[in-house]
This record gives structure tokens, C-alpha cells and sequence, in this order.
């Protein structure tokens, strides 16, 4: 039985989701899984909103385009409040605590509340909080190892920012390891 | 028996379209005589306009393109950046250059493009059959300003080398006449001088040419002459507007 | 197997030009295809190419005319506003039988339009590119992989019939993510040019590069000829089939809704209707006897497409209305769901076979 991550990453421009995306994609390519990303973003270069649409599959893909996402990753409150809904039964909804107050209102799904934005301050890592929803990815969805992750994302940080690849590492390693309670 | 008087052998011995009278066949001359005596009849090529000189493709010996109306600096462009050992030379009017292909003719200078234009202006669209052109002066009657052209409503004509004397990668315009021998050969120099300019590289060349057409002002070849002299020359003053060659 | 790179179908397209030896490549910067231009203007440089960005759209197809009149492979690119104002070159380009590639990553319309994903420029691509009578090969890819192989195969038709190909993707193909092997592009297959305006260097007579002939005889017979290649061009005319062997309702869908469509294939079958789908990927020459062939054992046919009917109409016509054809459409920048395709299917199996 093949299986298919549909991936909605949501936040506002200059969150880093679209980064985040392609770290995923870039794994799942590593791990030898089809990918496709693809976003979706308002006419604002900053400050409006922003998502992207990840699929990890191990078959050919057909369209790119998620409308039911067996994963949400929402780091801001509009982004719950628009795709909560259509997360799929028995799906995942990650959550960035520090900047959603609210509770995810379905009971039908699996929901996962991390402080990112504050993890990634109190550690030294600010504007990272993307970074540490990857490393929670990673664990939830299971498709590639912490490893596979590290490695998409030194070959995705370019050249000359290579003195942030520590900090990204870091901040994925945080994700990874976080446990809720 | 020595020549003293023979065809260009840039030009070729096909019989032009152009009205008695013309001054298109001087301007082809100079334009043919240049690229004789530079020799670079072999790795020339020209772009021919749409307008009185849309045939030029049939005059010229060397390797030629049609154009559509007003592009001829953009497929100039496309020419050059193919291969720039190619001499390129555009020929076209004032219909084509100074309204509809403004824009490429502004921006071929802006970027410098090291091609050469010449640039015919005798103040009408003449292969239409004689309409208000972008240089049409004040008060000039055509089939479409039958009252006179009137700036309050038609506008102003442009003056082309001044406009592009003050664009940075101009690095050569200069306003020549044909209606007299003395200017013919004034004429001949410059566009000599913008040939010689691309050949050592220097970017983008204008010539604009005053020029006379007695079919549509409704005059004989002789009183075009003296039209242009007493009404265009006042309006479109002779001369280098800018040489950035002469110093490098 | 060769490592796969994840690509933009916009930089793909990019890539896979460079590739096929596209070293002049004129643009204009318009969204959904700016990524395109982008990459040339990183690549070029460093290639001892020209990236260009030109004043206007109508100077980018120009310079295209003249750099293909060089002999070179030359390509410009641009999103729908920007295909009407490159018409008037497209027609030049045709009356003149340059190569050229062109490529346009199609957005809503008409006028300002919107920049979401559409595909209502597939008139423009197949009928009304420009004035007179002319083509263009029109290739529609459904994949990053496909933008970049389409592309490649593009330079290589243009530059053997001497036309203007045109890969016709769209806004979501042009900025979807995938992966993609460029070692795919083997061996390029290159064209003597001996019409080039390169001078004469002395060897031969005069080449000219011309599109007016005012002798209704000399342009009629030269137009006839151009539609002889036209009709040799026609062989190339090809689809992808899914699952039509025992179809029922064939599914004709290009591009992104290609995808979609399969999707809404398998979404039919499972409840039990025999569906298929074909894919054209060649939009001039529409796949006319693949369609025919379809028309012989389906009872009817859906069109899923991003406009408001457009190539509805090119199936209509190669089954020559034989079967009923629903059109199942968005437009304005709207995709179509797997639902209401698979809605659209369950609407068609309903019809009785004629």
C-alpha cells in the first residue's frame, strides 16, 4: 500500500515556511520518496501570508496541489483557523504555541503544541522557530531519518550563509527531540 | 580608360521604387560608398524598416532583415548580440523610429548598443501616402493634419538627436542634410565616422538625415529642396548634438 | 541512475534551454515566469551568453527575430499579458520562418488577469497567436521533469522546421518544486543554418530574412508550402494515455489538470466507473486521431481545463461531436478539484451509449 504525506505548511511571509518546505522535499528526494512543493503566497514579498504545499509519496505524484493535508503545520493563528478543517481525519496538526494561543478544536486528529518561536529565542537560535517545526516533522512523520534532514539542509543553506548551518542544525535537533508536557 | 563614376558595390543593380526626386537614393549611396571603403561589406548586415525604405532589403548587397514597423533597433540587438563581429546598421524613418519604435530606438541607445542607425526624417509618412508624421512641423499640412499641424492638438514633432543626446549610452548623434553637394558630403562623413565608431566598438550611432519628400509635400524636386532648407534646417538644426567617440 | 535536482518548472525550462545550447535568451520581467528570467540572468554571464532584459515584450520577441535571423538558438519567455504583446513578433517570426522558442507560463485573464495558474491562452497558442495564417508547435508539459525535456525537444523542432515552438505551461508548472534529471538531455540534435544572416564573409551571395511579399501569387504559394511543413509537423502530434484500454469516459485533460484529472481517474474507478484519460502533450498538432480512436469505444467524454472551454472545442471537433463532451472548468486563477472532476465523470457515465 502506497502512502502519501500531504503537507500544509502555513505562517506569514518571512516565517521561513517556504524554506522549511523545501528542506522536507529535499530530505524526502534524499530518502528516494517522490516530492513536490508548492506555494502559495499573497502579492506581499513580507508580512503577508505565505504556505506551501508538500507531498512525500512513494509513487508518482499527481497533483501537487493539497487540499487535504495529512499534516498541518500552522505557525500562526489565521493559518489554523483556515486549514484545521481540512486536515484529514486521523491526520496530524502541529502548532507553534508561542505564536497560536488557541486549541485545535477537532478531536478527530492528532495535535502536537510546540513552542517554537520561544524555544528558538530562549536558545539563541531567534527566527528559527521554522526550523524547529522541521525537526518535529521529521519525528511525526517517520518517512526519513534525523540524519536525511541534516543533510538536505546543508546542501540547501547556500554558500555564503554556511556560518548559519550550525543554528539550523541546532534549532531541527530541538524539534526532534522536543517532547510535549 | 580610368573610372571616375561607378555603383557602389554595396548597393545592388536592382532598379529602386523610390519617386523621382527622392533623396533616399543619396542616402543609400553614402550608406553603400561607407561600407565600400571600410570593406566590411563581408560581416555586414542591415535591418530594413517598414515604411518608404522597406525594400532597402533588396538594395543592399550585404545580408539583410526586414523588420516589423519600429523594431528594427531591437532585431539590430538580436543581430549584434549573436555575433558582434557583424557590422549592423538599421535604416529607417521617422514613422518608424520616432513613433511607433520609440521605444526600441531609446533603449538601444540607453544600453548602447554598438550598432549604427540611420535614420531618415523628411517630416512625413510617405509609402501611407503622406500622413502626419512624428516630425510633421508646425502648420504642415499632410492627408491627416489637412488644416496644418497643430501642437495644441497634435502635438509637437520630436527632435531625435536632442532627445537622445541626453541618454548616457548615446555615444554618437549628429543632424545631416542632403539638399546641397557640400551637404551630401558633410552627410557621408558622419555616417562614415558611425561605422568606423561600431568597428572600433564604441556603442550606439546616430545618423538622422534630413530629407525631402516632393511626391507628398506636393513640390518638385527642387523646391523640396528649398522647402527643407528653409522650414525643416530652422526647426532641426544641423550638426553634432553629441560625440563621446571623438574623446576615447 | 543520475542524481535527481529539485528544480522550479520555471528554472527547468532554464536550465533545460541552456542545455539545448540557447545561449540569448530576451526577456521582460512578468509574474508567474520571473524565475525563468532570473536564472538565465545568474547563468548567462558565466556561460559567455546574453541575458537581456529588454524594454517591453514587443522588443524581446524582436531581438529573439534577431538573433534566430544570426543563427542562433534564442528563446524568450513571459506570463499571458505579455503573449499578446510578443504576437505581433510570433506572426514576423512565421512569415519569415525563423526558429524560435517561446514560452509562456500562462496566468487569468483577460487584461491585467490575475497571477494564479490558469489555461485560457490555449486559443491564443494554437489559433489566434497573431495575424495570418500560421503555427506555432505548441508543447504542454504536466511535470518539472516534462518542462525540462519538452523544452529541450522544443530548440530541436524549432530548428528543424524552421517555426517558433512554444512550451505552454502554466503559473502553478512553473513554480511547483520537483525533481528532475537533467541527464536526460543526451545528445542535442543541432541544424545546419545555411539562411543565417552571418555575412556573407566573402563565400556566398546575400541572405535575406523577409516577410512581405506583395505578390499575392508569391505569398500564396509561400504560405502553401509553410502548410506543407505544417502538415509534416503533424506526425509529432502525441498524447499519454491512463487506463483507456476499457474506458467508458475518457478524460482529455493538458498540464497541471492533467494531474488532476488522474486523480480523478483512480477516484472514479473506485467507484466503479471505467474511466480513462489522455494527456495531450502536443496542443498544435492537437492529437486529433488519438481522440478519434477514443471517440470508437467510450460512450463520452470529460474536459478538464483551466479557461472557459477552450481546447473543449479542438475535442469536439476530432470526434466531430460524436459523443457528448462535458466540460468540467475554473477560471480566473481557479483549479479544479479532484471532486468535481470525478463529479463531472459520474455526470458522463450517466449519458446512454448512442
Amino acid at each position: 500500500m502506497s502512502v502519501t504525506h500531504e503537507l500544509m505548511i502555513a505562517g506569514f511571509g518571512g516565517q521561513g515556511v517556504l524554506f522549511a518546505g523545501k528542506i522536507l522535499v529535499y530530505a524526502g528526494l534524499l530518502a528516494g520518496k517522490e516530492v513536490s512543493w508548492l506555494p502559495s503566497y499573497g502579492p506581499e514579498m513580507r508580512g503577508g501570508t505565505a504556505n506551501i504545499n508538500v507531498m512525500i509519496s512513494d509513487t508518482m505524484i499527481g497533483s501537487p496541489i493539497v487540499t487535504n493535508p495529512t499534516m498541518l503545520v500552522a505557525m500562526n493563528q489565521p493559518s489554523l483557523e483556515k486549514f484545521e478543517k481540512d486536515v484529514k481525519k486521523d491526520g496530524i496538526i502541529l502548532i507553534d504555541s508561542t505564536l497560536i494561543p488557541a486549541q485545535v478544536k477537532r478531536a478527530d486528529v492528532k495535535t502536537c503544541y510546540i513552542p517554537a518561536t520561544k524555544l528558538a529565542e530562549d536558545k539563541g537560535l531567534k527566527g528559527l522557530a521554522n526550523m524547529i517545526m522541521v525537526g518535529k516533522v521529521t519525528k511525526e512523520l517517520g518517512v526519513f531519518d534525523l540524519e536525511v534532514v541534516k543533510a538536505a539542509t546543508s546542501k540547501s543553506v547556500p554558500e555564503r550563509k554556511q556560518d548559519l548551518l550550525a543554528s539550523n542544525l541546532r534549532a531541527i535537533e530541538i524539534g526532534f527531540n522536543y517532547m510535549e508536557g | 580608360m580610368t573610372i571616375v563614376y561607378q555603383r557602389p558595390q554595396a548597393l545592388t543593380d536592382t532598379v529602386t521604387h523610390y519617386c523621382p526626386g527622392c533623396t533616399h537614393g543619396i542616402i543609400h549611396r553614402l550608406v553603400a560608398e561607407v561600407i565600400d571603403e571600410l570593406e566590411i561589406m563581408d560581416q555586414c548586415i542591415g535591418v530594413a524598416p517598414v515604411g518608404c525604405a522597406v525594400f532597402a532589403y533588396n538594395y543592399f548587397e550585404c545580408d539583410m532583415a526586414q523588420a516589423a514597423h519600429g523594431r528594427a533597433p531591437a532585431v539590430a540587438t538580436g543581430i549584434k548580440r549573436a555575433n558582434p563581429a557583424n557590422i549592423v546598421f538599421t535604416y529607417q524613418g521617422d514613422g518608424d523610429l520616432a513613433a511607433i519604435g520609440t521605444a526600441e530606438t531609446v533603449h538601444a541607445a540607453a544600453r548602447s548598443e554598438n550598432i549604427t542607425i540611420i535614420f531618415v526624417n523628411n517630416a512625413i509618412y510617405g509609402m501611407t501616402g503622406g500622413q502626419m508624421a512624428p516630425t510633421t512641423m508646425p502648420g504642415q499640412i499632410t492627408q491627416t493634419s489637412p488644416y496644418g499641424r497643430d501642437p495644441k492638438l497634435a502635438g509637437y514633432p520630436v527632435k531625435v538627436c536632442e532627445m537622445l543626446a541626453e541618454v548616457d549610452g548615446t555615444t554618437y548623434a549628429e543632424r545631416v542634410s542632403v539638399d546641397s553637394v557640400k551637404r551630401v558630403r558633410n552627410a557621408k562623413r558622419a555616417i562614415r565616422k558611425a561605422f568606423e565608431y561600431q568597428i572600433a566598438g564604441k556603442g550606439f550611432s546616430i545618423i538622422e538625415v534630413l530629407s525631402t519628400c516632393s511626391t507628398n509635400w506636393g513640390l518638385e524636386p527642387v523646391e523640396a529642396l528649398e522647402w527643407l532648407r528653409k522650414n525643416m534646417i530652422p526647426y532641426y538644426p544641423l550638426g553634432v548634438y553629441k560625440d563621446k567617440g571623438a574623446s576615447e | 541512475m543520475a542524481e535527481k535536482v529539485l528544480m522550479k518548472g520555471n528554472e527547468a525550462v532554464a536550465e533545460a534551454a541552456i542545455m539545448a545550447g540557447c545561449r540569448h535568451f530576451f526577456g521582460y520581467p512578468i509574474t508567474p515566469q520571473t524565475e525563468l528570467a532570473a536564472y538565465m540572468a545568474k547563468r548567462m554571464p558565466k556561460l559567455g551568453g546574453t541575458y537581456l532584459q529588454a524594454e517591453s515584450e514587443i522588443a524581446a520577441i524582436n531581438m529573439v527575430y534577431g538573433a534566430s535571423a544570426a543563427g542562433v538558438r534564442a528563446m524568450t519567455s513571459s506570463s499571458s499579458p505579455g503573449l499578446s504583446l510578443k504576437s505581433e513578433g510570433l506572426s514576423y517570426l512565421a512569415g519569415s520562418d525563423l526558429p524560435a522558442v517561446v514560452v509562456n507560463i500562462q496566468r487569468g485573464g483577460p487584461g491585467l488577469g490575475g497571477i494564479r495558474p490558469s489555461q485560457a491562452d490555449y486559443f491564443h497558442a494554437t489559433r489566434s497567436t497573431g495575424h495570418g495564417d500560421f503555427h506555432l508547435i505548441v508543447l504542454a508539459p504536466n511535470t518539472v521533469q516534462e518542462m525540462f525535456d519538452l523544452t529541450i525537444e522544443a530548440f530541436e523542432l524549432a530548428d528543424k522546421y524552421r517555426v517558433t515552438a512554444m512550451v505552454l505551461g502554466d503559473g502553478m508548472l512553473g513554480q511547483v518544486m520537483e525533481p528532475v534529471d537533467i541527464s536526460r538531455a543526451g545528445n542535442i540534435t543541432t541544424f545546419a543554418k545555411d539562411w543565417a544572416l552571418t555575412g556573407t564573409q566573402g563565400k556566398r551571395s546575400k541572405n535575406i530574412v523577409n516577410s512581405l511579399y506583395l505578390e499575392a501569387e508569391e505569398l500564396e504559394m509561400l504560405n502553401l508550402k509553410r502548410y506543407e511543413k505544417y502538415a509534416e509537423v503533424g506526425k509529432y502530434a502525441r498524447t499519454d494515455s491512463y487506463l483507456t484500454e476499457d474506458a467508458e469516459v475518457i478524460v482529455v485533460a493538458y498540464g497541471i489538470c492533467a494531474r488532476i484529472a488522474k486523480n480523478a481517474v483512480n477516484g472514479a474507478r473506485k467507484k466503479g466507473v471505467k474511466a480513462g484519460l489522455i494527456r495531450p502533450i502536443t496542443l498544435w498538432p492537437f492529437p486529433k486521431k488519438q481522440m478519434k480512436a477514443a471517440a470508437a469505444t467510450a460512450k463520452a467524454f470529460v474536459v478538464v481545463e483551466m479557461s472557459m472551454g477552450q481546447m473543449v472545442e479542438d475535442v469536439e471537433l476530432s470526434i466531430r461531436c460524436s459523443r457528448p463532451v462535458i466540460l468540467c472548468s475554473r477560471t480566473g486563477g481557479m483549479v479544479p478539484t479532484d471532486e468535481a472532476v470525478i463529479s463531472a465523470i459520474m455526470e458522463a457515465d450517466r449519458t446512454e451509449r448512442s
